[in-house]
């Protein structure tokens, strides 16, 4: 018995609790719109967990902006793990050195359990005829997302349409720079995220195409199928990984390196893949991606190494202050 | 001969009091903004000014300072008049509106900020009439000027109100009685007693009003050089890991606040001066 668990006992029987002493917790801190996917998925690994090892588990949940919360965490936020939507939040605890370098590697698919892609969500009919990424460049379409320096997903909107533009016959960096501004010209509000864009276009009926990740499109469509939106995936569109790490630091701290790398494995299994494309969220799991398949239009899917070299360069080149993002931004 | 009095103190434990209260005062106000300033000064003064005069930055300190002007104006006229009926008129339900009153203070300003969306945008109730009239108010800096308004109306009304409560009505009367018109009155009798407190009302609005972020991000559309306000900026400096750029932003955004209560101050040291000469 360590003297953690001594400890723990100790307190038990001064508060006259159950003789259940095995308590294990972690803190998964995620992202904003993670936070029902996440509430269907805990008690099942709850279960999951009570059945390998006989223990309790409590999973706490903090959800918020993506960034906002590896900032947290940078601030003493003591997450056990991290379930976000951008690569780049956890390349800022890594330089930390919060989380393992190598974290990419430390689970399949880049530490990517599951993963999504930019896609639209038009008004019912699809009055506007929005296929594909051109369509958003027309003059008579108003695009609706998140303001890209607030929110992770609106930041994919804007690298998926640079993408389409750079990669299409005879694309150039100018002229996808300029595609990517013509769209921005006619986006009439930027909120600070996801969920308020999403509002902006389905309570204030403004704009034509809501750009955001497809799990989410189809989330949307299918909480408001009475006014029949319509999620509308584009033949071509930009991988977004959903990315997991252990918190290696916090980790062994808690004492909770083992059921926190257990937790993040355990989403690559079938159970909990069911479950995340249920959620709409496309899955590693062949079998469950199979059963699956006619819910998930078959889309060209480009990635960020390929198309910009890496997180790295984007954010140099892209994201930074006075960067392209910045200038395509301030110049609509 | 006596033994020198020691003045006898309403309540006791004045000591006690005053250590715990600058305890607090350092712990939850001076700490936080002398940190804020060391994060400032590490910047070095050449990129701090890079910083705060960078077109964007310009921009939406502008739109701050515009916005918050144009809501303390209007405050400051509305929140007279309703400190004035609160306290001088007895109507049904004036006990209700009074504690309506604190429903900015009470409500989270986010949500504030949503309600006020979805009210005056183009289909919510006060805004489909509105862009019938070719009035749009969300997604503009009307939006910006309406939500720092509702946020900061009862700082106004909350300063007013008790001086109002305490100024004898008979003074009033007995300046009619001697002939006074009544802007006359108003401004001989009324406004003297109430300067100081509208004064120092209308500078807390103000200075609240610069640095409102929830309520006013959901309905002013967030567009850089027009409706993008510096505590935003801020923000979105911050979600770009440059904790520089918003410290340097906030510390423009505090240095207004403390501009305007020192002015505050020695607008209302002058007013009490005043007042004081003539009586």
């Amino acid at each position: 018995m360590t003297i953690r668990k001594l400890h723990a006992a100790a307190l038990a029987l001064l508060l006259g609790a159950s003789p259940a002493l095995a308590q294990d917790k972690i803190l998964n801190v995620s992202y904003d719109v993670g936070r029902e996917l996440f509430e269907a998925l805990n008690p099942q690994f709850q279960t999951y967990w009570k059945d390998k090892t006989g223990n309790d588990v409590t999973i706490d949940q903090s959800h918020g902006g993506s960034s906002k919360q590896a900032r947290a965490i940078l601030e003493g936020l003591p997450a056990d793990v991290v379930t976000f939507n951008q690569e780049t939040d956890i390349d800022v605890l890594a330089q930390n050195g919060l989380v393992a370098e190598n974290w990419r590697e430390a689970f399949p698919n880049g530490a990517s359990p599951y993963y999504s892609l930019p896609a639209f969500l038009v008004r019912k009919g699809n009055p506007k005829g929005i296929k594909d990424w051109s369509d958003l460049a027309r003059d008579d379409v108003q695009a609706v997302f998140p303001n890209p320096k607030t929110s992770g997903n609106a930041r994919y909107t804007y690298l998926a349409a640079y993408a389409y533009a750079l990669t299409q016959e005879g694309g150039t960096p100018e002229k996808a720079q300029e595609f990517v501004a013509k769209i921005f010209a006619n986006v009439p509000v930027f909120d600070t995220g996801g969920r308020a864009a999403t509002q902006t276009f389905t309570e204030r009926n403004i704009g034509d195409v809501l750009i955001t990740f497809e799990a989410e499109t189809k989330g949307i469509a299918a909480q408001y199928a009475d006014q029949g939106y319509e999620s509308v995936t584009p033949a071509t569109s930009l991988f977004a990984a959903f990315p997991v790490a252990v918190v290696s630091e916090n980790a062994e701290k808690n004492g909770s390196t083992e059921v926190s790398t257990e937790y993040l494995n355990w989403l690559y299994l079938p159970q909990a893949q069911e479950t995340l494309a249920q959620n709409h969220y496309r899955t590693t799991d062949e079998t469950v991606t199979a059963k699956y398949s006619a819910e998930f239009p078959e889309v060209k899917l480009l990635t960020v190494d390929e198309v910009f070299g890496g997180w790295d360069k984007i954010t140099a080149e892209h994201l930074a202050e006075g960067g392209i993002l910045d200038q395509v931004f301030v110049n609509r | 001969m006596t033994a020198p009095i020691r003045a006898k103190r309403v309540l006791p434990g004045f000591s006690l009091s005053l250590g715990t209260t600058l305890l607090y005062v350092a712990l939850v106000i001076l700490i936080p903004v002398v940190a804020l300033i060391l994060k400032g000064a590490e910047i070095g003064p050449a990129r701090f000014w890079a910083i705060i005069t960078a077109p964007r930055t310009l921009a939406a300190l502008r739109v701050t300072l515009t916005a918050a002007a144009l809501a303390t104006l209007f405050n400051a006229f509305y929140g007279l008049l309703m400190a004035w009926v609160l306290t001088r008129y007895d109507f049904p339900g004036r006990r209700i509106l009074d504690a309506l009153m604190d429903i900015p203070f009470a409500l989270p300003t986010a949500v504030a900020g949503i309600s006020l969306t979805a009210l005056y945008s183009a289909n919510g109730w006060f805004g489909a009439p509105l862009a019938g009239a070719g009035i749009e108010l969300v997604y503009t800096l009307g939006g910006v000027i309406l939500a720092m308004t509702f946020t900061s109306i009862p700082f106004v009304v909350r300063a007013i109100q008790p001086v109002l409560e305490d100024l004898d009505p008979a003074l009033e009367q007995a300046a009619m009685t001697l002939g006074a018109r009544p802007f006359a009155i108003f401004r001989r009798v009324v406004l003297p007693a109430i300067l100081p407190a509208w004064i120092a009302g209308s500078t807390v609005a103000f200075a609240r009003s610069l640095g409102e972020f929830g309520a006013v991000v959901f309905i002013a559309g967030n567009l850089p050089f027009k409706t993008e306000i510096a505590a935003l900026l801020a923000y979105i400096r911050l979600e770009e890991y440059d904790y520089q750029g918003a410290a340097a932003i906030a510390l423009v955004l505090l240095g207004f606040a403390l501009i305007l209560l020192v002015l505050s101050n020695l607008m209302q040291f002058r007013a009490a001066r005043h007042l004081e000469a003539r009586s």
